[in-house]
């Protein structure tokens, strides 16, 4: 059915279309909407068998989500940044148990600083824990993920986290298609766990595990994420027989077939992304963009053929590595690697802390990939003037404060000066 | 104080006056104890990794078997990190004859809330219990403990009280008492071992959440334990049961010592055996004879450095009037058999 509804609330009517039998989370803006959105759903009987479970932290959410999971209930929490980060030791722990708990990224900045606004950098901190990572592009994908991630888990029986742009997708209100329960339930079997807890079959799950046998576990966790690269697509197939669109898959291209530049990227940023490249087109400029849905597991090869043919690789990403860069680009990187005509890879950090990236921004970008490449990352948008003033006083003075205040105090400044 | 918050089992007193003998073939058959019976369960059945005399050991088959028996077996159990989980579970080894999750250090409380969640949602009468060291129940699982009585999840959670953080070597957590050496407590400087006046004793705190049942235990008086853990499985909702558990390797104790160490950690007033239903302290195990603290100190290790060159350092004296306050406190003295 066609709504006009804020994307959190999408996402809550699609968990509830999945059936889950146990949710748990703890607020933090900007996922707060959605764990509102099922309780409420659960509170007035909209959802039945589902017990909603209000927490004392996000450690604690997952930690629930753990136990249920084990014990054969399908489990669904929620959550961003810095509650992320707050559960990372059972994020690690649900992947190593192989618990299928799927989990909504509300993305958003990690601080210090501490920011609310978006960024991937809550997702990146979490990406070798061996959660299976979805990015929506929009809402209507958000919705469909969710219902995705949840037969993509329990097939392989690993978790899902989707990922969603904190307020630029959770906060916005579009057109959503919520599809129908049956269809929903035609796609969706009941849970059938493949271990569990259960007193007429007692077996003891999370062993301590020693040299003899820990690389065999883990390598065996990556052979699963390595068939979900072709589980992905075949789930995808089977989504749009029976709800009659295309959603998910690894990744997705859009006008790449002779682009010299191809831009990769994740997120709802792709939207602004495409809006440009058809620009650009207008203008002659071979450009096209690859949207990666899944980034785990990371699709090489899908990735690889598409790239190999172009000129330019730029990689928009919403994160960094301090210290090394962006990661999205370092990962892209690797699918370039052995290509004997290797594209030129040039890597942007853009968005983050929810600095608005705006098309005449990557215009320019897209532009200097072609005529004047960069090495390393570069900061879309940095204020330079700002960045220079503070490096040079830290080296002057000693005890020069914080790095966030005297930034925030030079801009007030900024603000009284006049244009240079 | 009335007795009628007491179980038939607990009313049953086995000691023979003037002597420590228990007597099962005193009783009728289905008052007799879980283990006594040929049926027990063995939940934590031989073959495990733990050291000689280990009294978590001991306290966890007690604890588990009887919640077994209460609950015909229909029971999943879920483990901190430490000592008990270690050695129970040496991949692909395992001694638990029930269904037992380990999941992480701090997060038991929260797993078995998961659980029971679980249970409760597929329409299963299962019940769950929760259990750890005291370092995974008083310091880095005491927020999802929290949260875990707080909401009154219908879980049992056992803490294993040996004093220390034992699996990692012996170091101090804040159930630690006074005195007590431990690897970063070491016995030098002016005030060797742990220092007065910290640690928290999670019980009081248990009662203070106001859920239906808490209740301390000890490894010296099994048949309490067994009884208690019963009462407890006989009650929905939050449960908390902290049981003293000596750990020759941490206390510096020989094997063969757990049990009177238990016991003369009781005797001496140092560790209350109480119930609480509700906020409210209902019963408190009297002592009979209380013993001088020295007596309990002396035969450990980790105290030797009060005891150097055959006087008493005065910090004894302290302990002693911890045990004091405690006798007070729980009105601990008195014949339990007489009552
Ligand atoms: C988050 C985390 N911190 C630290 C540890 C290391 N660790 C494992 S067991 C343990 C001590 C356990 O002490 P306790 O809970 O008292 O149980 P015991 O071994 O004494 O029975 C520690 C510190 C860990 N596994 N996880
Ligand atoms: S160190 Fe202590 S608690 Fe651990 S197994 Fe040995 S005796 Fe038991
Ligand atoms: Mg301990």
């Amino acid at each position: 059915m066609l709504k006009q509804m804020e994307g959190s609330h999408a996402v809550a009517e699609a968990i509830a279309l999945c059936r889950p039998e146990v949710i748990c989370a703890y607020p933090i803006t900007p996922q707060t909407h959605i764990v509102e959105g099922v309780g409420e759903l659960v509170k007035s009987g909209a959802l039945e068998n589902c017990e909603f479970i209000n927490v004392e932290s996000e450690f604690a959410a997952l930690s629930v989500a753990i136990g249920a999971s084990a014990a054969g209930a399908r489990a669904y929490t929620a959550t961003a940044s810095q509650g992320l980060l707050f559960m990372a030791e059972a994020v690690y722990n649900a992947a190593g148990l192989g618990l299928p708990i799927v989990m909504t990224l509300g993305n958003r900045a990690i601080g210090a600083p501490i920011n609310i606004w978006n960024d991937h950098s809550d997702a990146m901190s979490m990406r070798d824990a061996g959660w299976m990572q979805l990015f929506a592009e929009n809402n209507q994908e958000a919705v469909d993920l969710h219902i995705i991630a949840f037969r993509l888990a329990e097939e392989l029986s690993m978790p899902v986290m989707v990922c969603v742009d904190g307020f630029i997708l959770t906060h916005a209100f579009e057109r959503v298609d919520i599809p129908e329960q049956a269809q929903v339930d035609a796609f969706l079997p009941p849970y059938d766990p493949v271990q569990v807890l259960d007193p007429d079959n007692p077996a003891s799950i999370g062993a301590m595990v020693g040299p003899e046998a820990f690389t065999e576990v883990r390598f065996l966790a990556h052979y699963k994420q390595r068939q979900a690269l072709r589980l992905i697509p075949a789930l995808s197939d089977d989504f749009a027989k029976i709800f009659g669109r295309a959603s998910g898959g690894l990744l997705r291209a859009y006008r790449t077939e002779d682009a010299e530049t191809i831009v990769v990227a994740m997120g709802s940023v792709v939207g602004t992304i495409k809006d440009v490249v058809d620009e650009l087109r207008d203008e002659g400029q071979k450009i096209g963009v690859v949207t990666l849905v899944s980034y785990r597991p990371f699709p090489v090869e899908a990735l690889r053929d598409i790239l190999k043919t172009a000129k330019h690789v730029v990689v928009v990403e919403k994160s960094i590595s301090v210290g090394l860069g962006g990661p999205l680009a370092d990962n892209t990187d690797g699918v370039l690697r052995n290509l004997e005509n290797r594209p030129r890879l040039h890597s942007a950090i853009a968005g983050l802390g929810g600095r608005p990236i705006t098309r005449a921004s990557l215009k320019r970008l897209f532009h200097d990939a072609a005529h004047a490449p960069w090495e390393g990352p570069f900061f879309l948008d940095l204020n330079e003037r700002v960045v220079g003033r503070e490096i040079h006083r830290v080296r002057k003075v000693r005890r020069s404060g914080s790095t966030a205040e005297n930034i925030l105090r030079q801009l007030a400044l900024a603000s009284h000066l006049p244009q240079e | 104080m009335d007795d009628s918050t007491l179980t038939q089992q607990q009313k049953l007193k086995y000691y023979q006056k003037g002597t420590f003998t228990v007597g099962n073939r005193l009783v009728a058959d289905e008052e007799r104890s879980v283990q006594a019976s040929a049926e027990r369960s063995n939940a934590l059945t031989s073959g495990h990794r733990a050291c000689q005399g280990c009294g978590e050991a001991l306290g966890a088959r007690y604890a588990i078997d009887a919640a077994m028996r209460a609950t015909g077996n229909d029971l999943i159990a879920v483990n901190a990190t430490g000592c008990l989980e270690v050695f129970t579970t040496p991949y692909p080894e395992t001694s638990w004859q029930l269904p037992w999750l380990h999941s992480l250090f701090g997060n038991a409380a929260a797993v078995a809330t998961g659980v029971a969640a679980a249970m409760r949602v597929k329409g299963k009468k299962t019940r769950v219990v929760a259990q750890g060291g005291d370092g995974g129940t008083t310091d880095i699982g005491f927020q999802c403990l929290s949260g875990m009585f707080e909401r009154n999840d219908d879980v049992l959670y056992i803490c294993y009280d040996n004093e220390g953080y034992m699996n990692t070597g012996v170091q101090r957590s804040s159930a630690t008492p006074p005195a007590a050496r431990t690897a970063t407590t070491p016995a030098l400087g002016p005030e060797p071992g742990n220092v007065f006046g910290t640690g928290k004793f999670v019980p009081k705190i248990a009662v203070a959440h106001g859920i239906p049942y808490v209740a301390t235990a000890t490894v010296a008086d099994l048949r309490d334990l067994e009884a208690k853990v019963i009462k407890a499985m006989g009650i929905t909702g939050a449960r908390y049961i902290q049981i003293n558990v000596p750990c020759p390797l941490g206390w510096g104790a020989p094997s063969y010592d757990t049990i009177k160490l238990a016991r003369l950690a009781v005797e001496c007033g140092l560790y209350p055996i109480f119930e609480a239903e509700h906020g409210r302290i209902t019963q408190s195990r009297k002592i009979r004879r209380q013993v001088p603290v020295r007596d309990y100190l002396i035969l450990q290790k980790r105290y030797a450095h009060l005891f150097r060159n055959g006087v008493d350092d005065p910090r004894v004296q302290r302990l002693q009037a911890i045990c004091d306050a405690h006798i007070e406190e729980y009105g601990l003295l008195g014949d339990d058999a007489e009552a």
